[in-house]
């Protein structure tokens, strides 16, 4: 399982990472926003992106739009992870076709349990 | 800060102009429209005059403005108050990713000490358990033995690298009383600057009533934010009608769209 990890802040790219460790997931890239993700999720084999919403250069939410009409990455499960709260915003990502939603702060917990419930749906 | 004489507004010239307008009215009712004429001339002049008056106390109020905060760095050569809040919240954003990367550094060392102590343990338990159950031949015992001395040994240095590790990430929080007290000195410093714009705008309200200049200010205010370029993290969310304040709300609201 290989999975991308982009946020525009490196503590938290190290967080996530770390939790994923947990998790069992120890293959992790990281990108720092949607500009540097979208080329590497092109070339590279990501089996899932986890992603931040607000970021300079490219957003979250226009990363995810951009894998979503990629013929290749269209199925790729997208979970974000973000600070982002509004709920138009949380609408207009299930519209765009995200997998998962996690506000922050958040508990490993919660982010174990989206990312099962996620696979799960995938697997299943 | 020196104290502001600003709101000078003491009602001279409103009374002014009230009492030659009555007299105006008073003159042109007996037809003395010459007299009249000079009155209207007289308005004219009390207008300039005050006009000229305010203008000069929110230029003066304007030039110590700027001279309080140092906005214009060709005065003082030193950096304005404005590039010292600039300066301020950078230090605050590098001292709280220090202290983060600080605090996970020392989590990432202690991990394995503890992980390994965990693994040593539960190997030693089985064993022991087999020789308080006599299944223990001689030469396993003398081995469990062995185990366990250099298992007490590793533990007593393990458990010292862990206590040094937890009170590096105790002292990594060092950073909230840091970036707390340049943050409130930030906090302050808008206060001052928003309390001496609310000033200047009230003189300026001043020379506008006097030069009968109406701003348009209605389409100015109307500042919509693009949602999908992000906001940040919401502040009092739980107030706030249009935002999740915690995952079960993001989770409810999903859930209601087919999630």
């Amino acid at each position: 399982m290989k999975i991308l990890v982009v946020d525009d802040f490196s503590t938290m790219r190290r967080i996530i990472k770390n939790l994923l460790r947990d998790l069992g997931f120890t293959n992790t890239q990281e990108a720092d926003d949607g500009s540097t993700a979208l080329p590497m999720l092109q070339s590279g084999d990501f089996d899932f992106l986890v992603t931040d919403w607000n970021m300079p250069g490219m957003t979250g939410i226009e990363l995810l739009k951009h894998v979503r009409e990629d013929e290749r990455l269209k199925t790729l499960p997208v979970l974000m992870v973000t600070a982002e709260a509004k709920r138009d915003q949380i609408v207009a990502a299930a519209q765009a076709g995200v997998n998962g939603y996690v506000i922050k702060p958040f508990t490993a917990a919660v982010l174990k349990e989206k990312i099962e419930k996620i696979f799960e749906r995938v697997d299943g | 800060m020196a104290a502001l004489e600003l709101d000078v507004s003491n009602g001279e010239f409103e009374k002014l102009f009230g009492e030659k307008a009555k007299e105006l009215i008073t003159r042109l009712e007996n037809n003395d429209v010459a007299g009249a004429v000079g009155l209207i001339q007289d308005l004219q002049k009390v207008r300039d005059e005050n006009l000229y008056q305010e203008i000069g106390r929110l230029t003066r109020a304007l030039h110590e403005s700027i001279k309080n905060f140092k906005l214009d760095s060709n005065i003082q050569g030193a950096g304005s108050e404005i590039d010292e809040a600039h300066e301020g919240l950078a230090y605050v954003v590098d001292m709280t990713a220090k202290a983060a990367n600080k605090t996970m550094d020392m989590v990432d060392a202690a991990l394995p000490l503890s992980e390994g102590i965990s693994t040593e343990a539960v190997d030693i338990k089985r064993d022991w358990q087999r020789f308080l159950k006599k299944e223990l031949a001689p030469a396993e015992f003398r081995d469990l033995t062995k185990r366990i001395s250099v298992f007490l040994d590793n533990t007593e240095s393990n458990t010292k690298k862990l206590n040094g590790n937890l009170n590096d990430i105790l002292l990594a929080q060092d950073f909230q009383d840091l970036t707390g007290q340049v943050i409130q000195k930030i906090t302050t410093m808008v206060t001052d600057v928003e309390s001496r714009l609310v000033n200047l705008v009230s003189m300026a309200g001043h020379v506008d009533q006097m030069t009968g200049i109406q701003h348009d200010i209605a389409e100015a205010d109307i500042d919509e934010v693009d949602p999908t370029k992000g906001v940040g993290p919401q502040i009092n969310a739980e107030e706030k009608e249009d935002v999740a304040s915690n995952q079960d709300d993001v989770d409810d609201l999903l859930s209601s769209l087919g999630f």
